[in-house]
């Protein structure tokens, strides 16, 4: 693997498990890295990357404005991840820095899980998988009846990348597709809510799969809950902080609402242990975006965004910074 | 007019046992304790049978009931009816279909998707409260792979459409190649699974279909691919199925249905690459309240001289 004295300098920042971009980016970029140092990271970032035009923060680093002072050259920052909640965005347009995500290189994975986690929770997968094993299907007794998938109303909460391959998912199964989004888009065929409320109490299935800004923390709050009903369920493939996790606990405990499927939680790792217990919760470890499929594709749009950077070619997946 | 006897096989549905209650003299199997006795004290006054997939009516039932006229099947296999025997009799048998083909498919792909995707162990590792001390591993991607699936009636078409909302290029075995499907024909099984990801079993239970997922068929698909099984148990060699996944040269299964129900080989519980659900595949609220209503539609429609709704034979 050689390393041309040509090849532009790129930071990067990584934890240690998160090694999948490391050959990627070796064969392409003479790289800084982060996690090679000792240092505390700004004291690293003070000595060493003064000069640094790129930043590639793989995993959801946060990078706020005292993160960014230490970074005086800083043009691009990639990120690994479609969300860019953990990042000051007004910041970066403040400075002048552009910011790239993932793009689509996750969303048939993510929309592949929550379409699981779906049919998981109203066809008692996980439930029906532990009562086989734990031997109590050959003793007398009935399993529960599930709740049939086909034909539900789904009403999905952004419609972006992710969102429009979970319809494009659901269509066949016969679901009816409604959605909220910032704005309606003409070029979908399906019918548009401008609330949540409204969307909730139409629907027996929200998905949340929009951003995490200041307008869509707790959008899923304990009205919408109520609106959405005791039949009623939740997945959530975006962010933890879309939903009022406490209350959302309450309305499942109380049977609120019918079933929760959940890939994000509110304080990662951590979970509700209130949710342990419950036959219809399926729960997920954030690992929506965990295939080896999914780490390639991040990877190449990560290159191809510092190639195109470097050669002052349009960047693939740009963040528009608002 | 004398009350029509109706023998029930075995604990099927509430509403169903209901609804037959109420119009009929209803006598539940599983409840007599000398079943020979019994046959022979109500030979004369049954003269209709409802069975599942678990129990029908073979031929020595068939010939104990001299007045059986009708069996109604709470399913759409009938595997488990002497169908011959009752094409000589001139005994009719109805089942459900249609009713139920969504909630078949749909369990299918969520087989899929709990299986490649680890959605079981995923729900235990949190649950366990695992997660604080690291991540879950890597799972497998379900869009875009080759989805090859034995049969292409109702229930194999419903989920030939699902899979193509994920991407998947369909290939298909039946008995005869269907030109206007536009999914890949393979005249064999073991061909279908050569060239397939993931292999879902859709067709019907018959003498030909038995064991046509066999040792060669799981050799053919291999340790990358795996198998779905929507069927019934024994279109799958059960011992031959344990071993080729504890033995690593399966990749994985996702069984609704076995060969011996209830009893689930017990290798099986310790394996991460297995899904096991205690035959769901039309368990909803809304598909066993549509086929217990086409049960007892089919019963009234024979008593009352009516075209019977959904008649095999």
């Amino acid at each position: 693997m050689s390393e041309s004295s040509e090849s532009p300098l790129v930071l990067v920042h990584r934890t240690p498990t998160l090694t999948y971009m490391d050959d990627h980016l070796s064969r392409n970029f003479r790289l800084l890295k982060t996690y090679a140092s000792p240092d505390p990271l700004p004291v690293f970032l003070s000595r060493h990357a003064a000069s640094v035009t790129a930043f590639v923060n793989i995993g959801r680093l946060k990078i706020d404005a005292e993160l960014l002072s230490h970074l005086p050259s800083l043009q691009l920052l990639v990120c690994t991840s479609v969300g860019t909640d953990h990042v000051d965005l007004a910041e970066c347009k403040r400075l002048g820095i552009a910011v790239t995500n993932a793009g689509d290189a996750f969303s048939d994975d993510v929309a592949d899980c929550a379409v699981g986690l779906l049919i998981s929770v109203l066809r008692l997968i996980s439930v029906g998988d532990r009562y086989v094993r734990s031997g109590k299907w050959a003793k007398p007794g009935e399993f529960q009846l599930g709740t049939k998938v086909s034909g539900k109303r789904v009403g999905i909460i952004g419609m972006g990348t992710i969102g429009s391959r979970i319809a494009k998912r659901l269509e066949p199964f016969g679901c009816i597709i409604s959605y909220n989004a910032r704005t309606q888009k003409q070029s979908i065929p399906y019918r548009y809510y401008s609330d949540v409320l409204s969307l909730a109490a139409d629907n027996d299935v929200l998905v949340l799969c929009c951003s995490l800004t200041d307008q869509t923390r707790h959008v899923v709050n304990r009205e919408v809950m109520e609106s959405l009903g005791k039949e009623g369920v939740i997945i959530n493939v975006g962010r933890g902080e879309l939903i009022d996790e406490k209350e959302m606990v309450k309305c499942l405990v109380e049977g609120v609402i019918g079933g929760a499927g959940l890939d994000v939680f509110e304080k990662e790792p951590q979970v509700p242990e209130e949710l342990f217990g419950l036959d219809n919760v399926v729960l997920s470890p954030h690992a929506a975006v965990a295939t080896p499929g999914a780490l390639e594709s991040v990877a190449q749009v990560a290159i191809a965004n510092l190639k195109a950077f470097f050669s002052n070619q349009p960047l693939v997946s740009p963040v528009r910074l608002g | 007019m004398e009350s029509i006897g109706v023998l029930m096989m075995c604990p099927m549905n509430a509403y169903l046992e209901n609804e037959l209650q109420k119009r009929y003299n209803l006598h539940r199997f599983w409840t007599c304790p000398e079943k020979p006795a019994f046959l022979e004290t109500h030979r004369n006054s049954i003269r209709a049978i409802v069975g599942n997939a678990s129990a029908g009516a073979d031929a020595q039932l068939i010939d104990d009931l001299p007045k059986l006229e009708i069996i109604s099947s709470f399913s759409v296999g009938l595997d488990r009816i002497d169908l011959g025997k009752c094409k000589e009799k001139g005994i009719r048998v109805t089942n459900t279909p249609d009713v139920l083909t969504e909630d078949v498919a749909d369990l299918a792909i969520g087989l899929i998707l709990a299986l490649l995707r680890r959605l079981c162990q995923c729900d235990s590792y949190v649950k366990s409260g695992k997660w604080k001390y690291g991540d879950f591993k890597l799972t497998t991607k379900f869009s875009g792979k080759s989805v090859g699936i034995i049969g292409l009636g109702r229930i194999g078409t419903a989920i030939a459409k699902r899979a193509q909302g994920f991407s998947c290029p369909i290939n298909y075995y039946s008995r005869t190649e269907k030109p206007d499907v536009g999914y890949k024909y393979y005249p064999t099984v073991v061909e279908l699974a050569q060239n397939s990801d993931i292999l879902v079993v859709a067709c019907p239970l018959t003498d030909e279909t038995r064991h046509i997922v066999n040792r060669q068929v799981m050799d053919a698909l291999g340790p990358k691919g795996v198998l779905i099984n929507i069927g019934r148990g024994p279109h799958v060699d059960e011992k031959e199925l344990v071993k080729a996944l504890t033995e690593g040269r399966l990749g994985g299964a996702g069984l609704d249905v076995f060969e011996e129900e209830p009893h689930v080989p017990e290798e099986l519980f310790g394996l991460e690459n297995v899904v096991l659900l205690p035959h769901v595949g039309s368990a909803t609220v809304e598909t066993r309240n549509a086929m217990a209503d086409l049960v007892v539609g089919n019963l009234e429609a024979h008593f009352a001289g009516k075209p019977l709704l959904t008649q095999v034979v």
